[in-house]
């Protein structure tokens, strides 16, 4: 039966990510990283997929992974997004859940391990569909280019959907050139990927490729939707706390109704998309027949909640949520980049009109 | 969970025992009664008041055996103010005497009850409550008009909230009584709502004359024991889980599914940004159900009713509009006086204007935003002229 709370072993794995991301990602850290040469943060990435062993949460513990599943792969996404953490973490589930479908069982050892980052690699913008057909092979060598990838960057393969398959890139190889993207989120660094000729190892072909395409691209969209319970939980706690001290007109400014009703509506939806949330994480941890369902329902509501949440923490701060020194604006971008990652909003309610039959 | 899956267990054997010495064909009332003396009434309930003492998330498990066996119920929908509402005040306040007399016809529905709060001058200000209860010897009269008292014209009881002592700040100045409404002096009126019929009454309390032991905590604390009312007014979620397209969404998608002939681009989003707000709100009320179940309850029954009057009103809107020419025409603008809205069974129009009521009664949306901002979110009240 689908479970949409929280069990123990998940509230601690949560109070161990959480306590792990605050002594080590503090946000004047994350907002430091934004200036700085490296986006993504190698150090707090051996800490949660190595030390913590969170890199194979969704792996089997027969392939030396944790045996858990992918509700703890979300709890553990919650925190990272209410940290606005810059670890690959999300691509590497979204690859995780791939190589699952490719029963690729080596390579999900490695993985587990959390040594090694793999990332699918197709611009983080696309929806669950019909498999992206960016790249050409000819000879076992793929040429092509990916625009957009997220968590590409710190990652050293790339499982490359490709005309004829599923393939597998050293990221690091020969005819692989990674171009960092000036992203809207600096927190998930994008990156242009060209393939020029580069050798790859086909892993999957025809109705396993698009299977194992398919299942992560829905695996992503009903993960993403747990960071964005994180982003929007971070942002109405840090705005309902500031709007407690703040005092104008001799009152908290958070007495005021006008305050009041808009963080209450925030609650409110916070409060929804955690169930929404909640469901698609179950059906993808069950494997349940309504996943797609529940993945485009996850990005059809969660990605408006967080980025509502986002604007509402930046606007009741007034001036100081409009500064670089305030860290509202990692949250904003995060949100917002969220809200187009795994395809926007309309593009998820248009595949429930075919899902549920609400035809057009 | 060890252990309630071995209390669920144990009640299920004592109903099973209880149908063995009480036949639920029987005389309905008898046998309502005879389960209220076993127990099995409200589980959670002190020995002897209709309980067993046990938590009270095991009581489905007691109600699901009574089902299985084809035994009458107490009708709970005929007494929602009696059972939601009444019942947990007398319980927390109530004198054991008080508890002897009312609790099992209340159980049992051979009493309703009613609520008689609401004033014309005392609407989400609830304190600002006029009628007065003057002393007189051994009983009280009390005087005054109450407003939106469903049940009124069938209830025996009601639950009343009057002034005692104007000269004390309004919060204190209260007591709570349980009002006769057979007494003399009590007339009600059925109040017609905007949809053309009466769900509601208006009570007019003239000289009504309520002996002492009607009284429901001490002079002076009405405030208090109507807090734990209202509050039981906000937790309680009935019947079962809904389904996907429960409700009203699933007549604006059934319209849409057959009348291809209204279909256009515009609308075809509305009603998926409506599919979506919809299930995103019977998931939450289903984590809700889930974490009371487990004994953690939370404040998402508050979003649970402040979605619930949106959407309500966004989908009957959505779904007059999508009916075009149709949804021109009214069902049917006569008085009537339902027990309960028909919210599923009228036409597209009726539930339009009936939904606007949704984000007023019991609580409008307002008061709910700020109960969530303070007592959820801890944010500091408004500054007050009137304690």
């Amino acid at each position: 039966m689908t479970n949409l709370r929280y069990d123990d072993t998940e509230e601690a794995l949560r109070a161990t990510v959480r306590a792990l991301l605050r002594a080590h990602s503090p946000w004047s850290a994350v907002l430091a990283r934004v200036d700085g040469a490296e986006s993504y943060d190698p150090g707090l990435w051996r800490r949660l997929a190595v030390d913590l062993g969170l890199a194979g949460l969704a792996v089997p513990e027969a392939l030396g992974g944790a045996g858990a599943g992918f509700r703890e792969v979300a709890v553990v996404l919650e925190e990272l997004g209410r940290a606005a953490a810059p670890v690959p973490y999300l691509g590497h589930a979204v690859a995780v859940r791939a190589l699952l479908s490719c029963v690729e069982t080596k390579l999900l050892s490695e993985l587990a391990a959390g040594e090694q980052i793999a990332v699918l690699a197709v611009p983080f913008a696309t929806p669950p569909g019909p498999l992206p057909e960016h790249v050409v092979v000819d000879g076992g060598d793929l040429t092509g280019t990916i625009v957009g990838v997220a968590d590409a960057l710190p990652a050293g393969l790339l499982l490359v959907p490709a005309t004829d398959g599923l393939y597998l890139v050293e990221a690091g190889g020969p005819g692989v050139s990674r171009v960092p993207v000036v992203s809207l989120d600096a927190t998930r660094q994008l990156c242009d990927i060209a393939l020029d000729a580069a050798p790859g190892r086909r892993i999957a072909t025809g109705h396993t490729a698009i299977g194992a395409v398919t299942d992560a691209l829905t695996a992503g969209a009903a993960l993403l939707a747990a960071e964005q319970v994180g982003v929007a939980q971070w942002c109405l706690d840090t705005t309902v706390e500031y709007v407690r001290q703040r005092h104008q007109f001799g009152r908290p400014v958070g007495s005021f109704q006008a305050v009041k009703h808009r963080l209450a509506d925030v609650w409110v939806g916070v409060t929804e998309a955690r169930a929404v949330a909640r469901y698609a994480a179950d059906c993808l941890a069950s494997d349940s027949v309504d996943t797609p369902v529940a993945a485009a329902l996850a990005q059809a509501y969660c990605g408006e909640v967080a980025v509502t949440a986002a604007q509402e923490c930046v606007q009741l701060h007034g001036g100081i949520g409009f500064t670089w020194e305030h860290p509202a604006h990692l949250y904003l971008k995060r949100a917002k980049s969220a809200a187009i990652g795994f395809g926007t909003a309309d593009r998820h309610r248009a595949k429930l009109a075919t899902l549920v039959d609400l035809p057009g | 969970m060890g252990d309630d899956f071995a209390a669920a267990d144990r009640l299920r054997d004592r109903v099973a025992a209880f149908l063995g010495q009480h036949d639920p064909h029987g005389d309905r009332i008898e046998f309502l009664r005879a389960r209220f003396d076993a127990g099995l009434a409200w589980v959670h309930h002190p020995i002897g008041l209709g309980g067993l003492d046990v938590p009270r998330h095991l009581q489905p498990v007691v109600d699901a055996a009574f089902v299985l066996a084809g035994a009458p119920d107490n009708q709970p929908r005929r007494n929602s103010i009696g059972l939601g509402m009444a019942a947990p005040t007398l319980l927390r306040h109530g004198t054991p005497d008080q508890h002897h007399r009312f609790l099992r016809p209340l159980w049992t529905g051979e009493e309703i009850w009613c609520q008689l709060f609401s004033e014309p001058g005392a609407g989400s200000d609830l304190a600002g409550v006029t009628t007065r209860a003057v002393r007189d010897g051994d009983d009280w009269l009390v005087t005054g008009q109450k407003v939106w008292t469903s049940m009124a014209h069938q209830a025996r009881w009601g639950i009343l909230l009057a002034r005692t002592d104007p000269e004390l700040p309004k919060h204190r100045g209260m007591t709570y009584f349980v009002c006769d409404l057979s007494a003399p002096g009590v007339q009600v009126r059925p109040l017609r709502q905007l949809t053309g019929e009466a769900e509601f009454n208006e009570v007019f309390l003239t000289d009504v004359r309520l002996p002492d032991s009607l009284r429901l905590g001490a002079v002076g604390e009405g405030w208090q024991v109507a807090r734990t009312t209202l509050m039981n007014e906000r937790v309680s979620i009935g019947g079962a889980p809904m389904a996907r397209e429960g409700g009203m969404i699933g007549l604006l998608t059934r319209t849409w599914r057959e009348r291809a002939d209204l279909r256009t681009p515009g609308r075809h989003d509305e009603i998926l940004r409506l599919w979506v707000r919809a299930e995103a709100a019977r998931l939450t009320a289903l984590r809700l159900r889930q974490q009371l179940v487990a004994g953690e309850p939370g404040p998402e029954g508050s979003a649970v009713k402040l979605s619930f009057a949106g959407l309500a009103q966004a989908i009957s809107g959505t779904e007059v509009e999508l009916l075009g020419a149709d949804g021109l025409r009214h069902d049917d603008w006569s008085l009537r006086s339902p027990t309960e809205p028909d919210l599923l069974g009228r036409g597209a129009t009726y539930r339009y204007l009936r939904a606007r009521g949704n984000s007023i009664e019991g609580g409008t949306s307002e008061i709910l935003r700020n109960i969530i901002a303070e007592r959820v979110l801890g944010l500091p009240a408004e500054p007050r002229v009137d304690r």
